[in-house]
């Protein structure tokens, strides 16, 4: 008799830590805030002025009276301003998919955590052009009094930090007591110790670079072309209408691609059969359990997000590049920054390697920038920066409780 | 002349810590925890860096507030440019790395001046544990077994000044652990040196 070998790695319920838990945030809403409107738009790097913008945002743990105790939270691609915690407004809200699962750092935020919720405050917000709340492509175009679809104005790194800041503002706080992020929240991290040099005390860049690479670009174009030819796409006018769910999902799945290793492929999944352990089963349906995990994410991924923030928000992805800071020079770009940094790589990380982010750590050492870069071995790839909660606790707390005097 | 040590402050880090002059830029190759540099750092006002391959080592300068690059010195530090620190430390370091030349050579390019000390080979009381035991020396300042050491290229006193006559670099200072007490480096006392550091710069 063969021995069948089934490991269900896709549909395994995760344990995930009860809002009851002392180190939880425990129970979340979300705020809703107007940060644009006619007399005070938001002026785009693409020239357009936009409004209204509002933006939806969650806070966790206490400000303090001087209000500088705030920590920064940026999110990457398909993340949101959920970011820990049990949301009590899922159901209300119609956003199902939170309810059987806490917000996506849950693990590194709460009091005791990596950020210490007992003595920071985490401040997350949804970026502009998402579907979570902030203004982004499904909202309506006050012009037209439909969605906005591809008549949405195309949104940059830069954009979102400007929109953040005026949160930051809104909330009277003056000076960030750290930015914090990881891959494309890494760049916004990066982009507010460039943008507001005077406002952030400590950067914290996790498995990010200064731009994105050549390869990086091609993934992001097949992502969008698989969208954008998507039979019910419609030009991005689908809101009425069927989704464009299989070009959206094939966009998840190649995406899921670039965020594991070929290490953690294999150990994952293998060469194993779904079903039949280790013979195939003879069709062109989903027979490896790779398949199965990546089918599973890019289904799980359309009930949760909009097929139009996909193409926004990797456009911005695209065009970010520190360096625009410094005519196209990345240590001149380099030479604003008056944040302490912590630069996080993963070993594995093949979308943000760690090379780039030692080219980034040596454009700030040239500048004599107080920067400290670690390399964690991992097998994880670039989700690593999800994973890898033991391995990164210490290291973020130690960096958070450090000052920030330093030398020349 | 005799110099003062403080009490659970290793001599070389004392010597270093009093010969770097305040503001300087400091580079240390294989910092450890950063204790050195948290001293320079919080005292006299140094911009330092340290470099360590050991990521616990590492944690231990974030958490001594040292900024800290982590990597292996033997991958090379080329995207630093010429000069760009007053001092690199290479502190008990030069004897464990695979290519103790091109590190010599790395540092003379990143740095003004280079500091080197390194656990002396030539020291008689190696020598007579050697001689002695017939097994490879193990003394205070050695004290692995020869499986389990990372000093993979020991030297002597001698072979140091040999060297540096052969490469063209100026030896600024030197100095001497003997019996518990820093002094002035001598050819001719070496053999009593447990360990030794050198100031260098090129010529």
């Amino acid at each position: 008799m063969m021995k069948v070998n089934r490991v269900r790695t896709s549909r395994t319920k995760k344990k995930y830590e009860s809002p009851d838990s002392p180190t939880s945030v425990g129970w979340t809403r979300p705020y809703t805030v107007r940060l644009a409107d006619e007399n005070k738009p938001l002026l785009l790097d693409c020239g357009e002025e936009l409004a209204p913008i509002d933006v939806e945002y969650e806070i966790y743990g206490q400000m303090n009276e001087k209000k500088d105790n705030v920590i920064l939270l940026l999110h990457a691609l398909s993340g949101d301003a959920h970011a820990a915690g049990w949301d009590e407004t899922a159901d209300e809200m119609g956003r199902t998919w939170r309810t059987d699962r806490p917000g996506w750092w849950d693990t590194m935020i709460g009091p005791g955590k990596a950020l210490d919720t007992s003595k920071y405050c985490v401040i997350c917000s949804n970026v502009l052009g998402g579907c979570y709340g902030t203004t982004g492509p499904a909202s309506i175009n006050p012009g037209t009094g439909k969605p906005y679809g591809l008549d949405f104005p195309i949104v940059t790194v830069g954009d979102w930090v400007r929109l953040q800041e005026r949160l930051i503002t809104h909330l009277g706080i003056e000076r960030l007591y750290a930015v914090v992020g990881g891959s494309l929240g890494g760049q916004q991290a990066l982009e507010w110790s460039l943008a507001y040099p005077d406002r952030v005390e400590r950067a914290i860049i996790l498995a990010s670079s200064a731009r994105l690479s050549a390869q990086g670009l091609a993934f992001n174009v097949v992502a969008r072309n698989s969208i954008l030819n998507d039979k019910n796409f419609n030009n991005g006018k689908y809101y009425d209408d069927e989704f464009p769910a299989q070009g959206l999902a094939i966009a998840r799945m190649l995406g899921h691609i670039t965020y594991l290793s070929e290490t953690s492929m294999r150990e994952k999944f293998g060469r194993r059969y779904r079903e039949s352990g280790s013979r195939p089963g003879f069709h062109l349906g989903v027979d490896f359990e790779v398949e199965s995990y990546l089918q599973y994410q890019g289904q799980s991924f359309v009930a949760r997000f909009d097929a139009n923030s996909y193409l926004y928000i990797t456009r911005a992805m695209d065009y970010y590049d520190a360096a625009d800071w410094g005519d196209g020079d990345l240590e001149k770009a380099c030479s604003r920054a008056k944040a302490k940094f912590l630069l996080v790589s993963f070993s594995s990380d093949w979308l943000y390697t760690p090379e780039q982010m030692k080219e980034l750590s040596f454009a700030l050492y040239r500048n004599r920038k107080n920067v400290t870069y670690v390399d964690i071995p991992s097998t994880y790839g670039h989700d690593a920066f999800l994973l890898e909660v033991d391995k990164l606790t210490p290291i973020i707390s130690k960096f958070l409780k450090g000052g920030i005097t330093h030398g020349i | 002349m005799v110099y003062r040590v403080e009490l659970g402050i290793r001599w070389d880090h004392q010597v270093i810590f009093d010969l770097i002059p305040h503001r300087a830029s400091v580079l240390d190759l294989g910092c450890g925890n950063g204790e050195l540099l948290k001293r320079l750092i919080e005292q006299k006002n140094v911009w330092g860096l340290g470099v360590e391959k050991n990521i616990v080592r590492v944690e231990g300068c974030i958490e001594n507030g040292v900024p800290v690059y982590h990597a292996d010195i033997d991958h090379g530090l080329h995207q630093f440019p010429d000069n760009f620190f007053d001092y690199v430390i290479l502190e008990m370091t030069l004897q464990s790395v695979t290519k103790p030349l091109d590190l010599l050579d790395e540092m003379l390019r990143l740095g003004k001046s280079g500091i080197v000390s390194f656990p002396n080979f030539g020291y008689k009381g190696v020598i007579e544990s050697f001689v002695k035991t017939q097994r490879m020396p193990r003394t205070k300042a050695l004290p692995y077994y020869w499986y389990d050491t990372p000093n993979i290229h020991l030297f002597t006193a001698k072979d140091f000044l040999d060297l540096v006559e052969e490469k063209h670099i100026k030896i600024e200072k030197g100095m001497s652990w003997i019996k518990g007490e820093i002094k002035d480096f001598t050819e001719e006392e070496s053999p009593e040196a447990e360990e030794i550091l050198f100031v260098v710069s090129r010529k």
